[in-house]
């Protein structure tokens, strides 16, 4: 019962003090379930980034997910997981509820037209820091990357109704049958 | 029925955000648009403050959106149905599945996946910054000063990582943008 409530204080407390969430997170989690805790070991950690980096959702609710279930099974992870969710939940929940009546204020708004061009400007360096950390880029991974960057702007530009999930999963398609076909053929030519 | 509405979209958010936090802002763009939520003015507002307070940008902005649609419930909602995915995923990979990951033919679907988001995310922010500074509902116009303002402060951003090692962090830059568009469009 303990460990449980301790589980979920502590994910609180890294959602409570993490800005930017992602990376600048792994290096809090380390510190607190590796070094402080002991509840997990490094090479977990490790384990646990790379499978966070193949897995949908925020790296921190990955990690909060994979601590509480070694810790404790399935109840661990879904206090990890909700302790890691409640900092958000209630500071965005205060925020939102004041913030329209805020941007009625005139250099309120004005702020937030020049915050605008801000929010672009991190997204452009989100997607370059990623691509920065991705590893093995090889001509399909180009192909890929600057077919669906050029598809997705026109979808923008032109508002035309089609969801990104379906590039998602045409790209995907595309990668395997190409991993498929080039598996195919060095198999024939090994048996020349 | 919008409670429905946020369940649905907020999982296929949840499900299909490879890559982590930033991967989700295309997405939830696509469900808010599809279902007409809210504009692009809104959501870059959401972002802004969902990238300016603690925890990841995903959780606050479906926490901002849900609560926007359907008040305490909706936000409720949206929170834990964008994490259920990863959550049950994690779960399935630590428990049965360890080896699914290493296995060549999942990575190469990531791959693909991953060269794809990389894409799709890079079309929003440019995206963002292109509907920032030309306006064309109707009409042609451009805005002079987010022109000026995108020009100041992507030097200032990208010249602050040639400088220093981490650069700027993203906080910073966005209290700096408030502060110039206080000043910019007072003018």
């Amino acid at each position: 019962m303990k460990i449980i409530f301790e589980l979920f204080l502590t994910f609180a407390k890294i959602g409570l003090f993490t800005f930017g969430g992602g990376y600048a997170m792994i290096a809090i989690i380390e510190d607190e379930c590796v070094e402080k805790k002991q509840w997990i070991t490094a090479e977990d950690m490790m384990n646990v980034t790379v499978i966070a980096e193949s897995t949908p959702g925020p790296i921190a609710i990955n990690c909060a997910t994979f601590v509480g279930f070694k810790q404790k099974g399935f109840i661990g992870a879904v206090f990890a997981t909700l302790g890691m969710i409640l900092p958000s939940l209630i500071i965005i929940l205060v925020i939102a509820a004041f913030l329209d009546h805020f941007l009625e204020i005139g250099w309120v708004a004005n702020a937030f037209a020049g915050i605008k061009v801000a929010v672009a400007i991190i997204i452009i360096d989100a997607a370059l820091k990623l691509k920065k950390k991705l590893k093995d880029k090889d001509v399909i991974f180009w192909v890929i990357f600057i077919s669906s960057y050029l598809i997705m702007l026109l979808i923008d530009i032109f508002a035309w109704n089609i969801s990104s999930i379906i590039l998602m999963l045409a790209a995907a398609l595309i990668s395997l049958a190409v991993f498929t076909v080039s598996k195919l053929i060095r198999k024939g030519e090994s048996r020349k | 029925m919008i409670y429905l509405e946020l369940i649905w979209g907020f999982l296929k958010v949840g499900f299909f955000s490879f890559g982590g936090g930033y991967a989700a802002i295309p997405l939830i763009r696509d469900v808010v648009l599809e279902y007409g939520w809210l504009t692009d003015d809104m959501l870059s507002n959401m972002i802004a403050i969902s990238e300016s307070t603690p925890g990841p940008v995903m959780l606050n902005l479906a926490t901002y959106v849900g609560y926007s649609q359907g008040g305490f419930l909706g936000a409720l909602i949206a929170t834990l149905l964008v994490v259920l995915p990863s959550f049950i995923i994690i779960l399935l990979v630590m428990s049965l599945l360890r080896k699914v990951i290493e296995d060549q033919y999942v990575k190469a679907v990531l791959k693909g996946l991953q060269a794809c988001i990389l894409g799709v995310i890079l079309a929003t922010g440019m995206f963002f910054a292109l509907r920032n500074c030309i306006h064309y509902e109707d009409g042609i116009s451009f805005d002079v000063r987010a022109i000026i303002l995108t020009a100041v402060l992507s030097l200032i951003y990208f010249g602050a990582k040639r400088i220093r090692k981490n650069g700027l962090s993203p906080i910073l830059l966005i209290l700096i943008s408030a502060f110039l568009g206080i000043i910019a469009y007072a003018i």
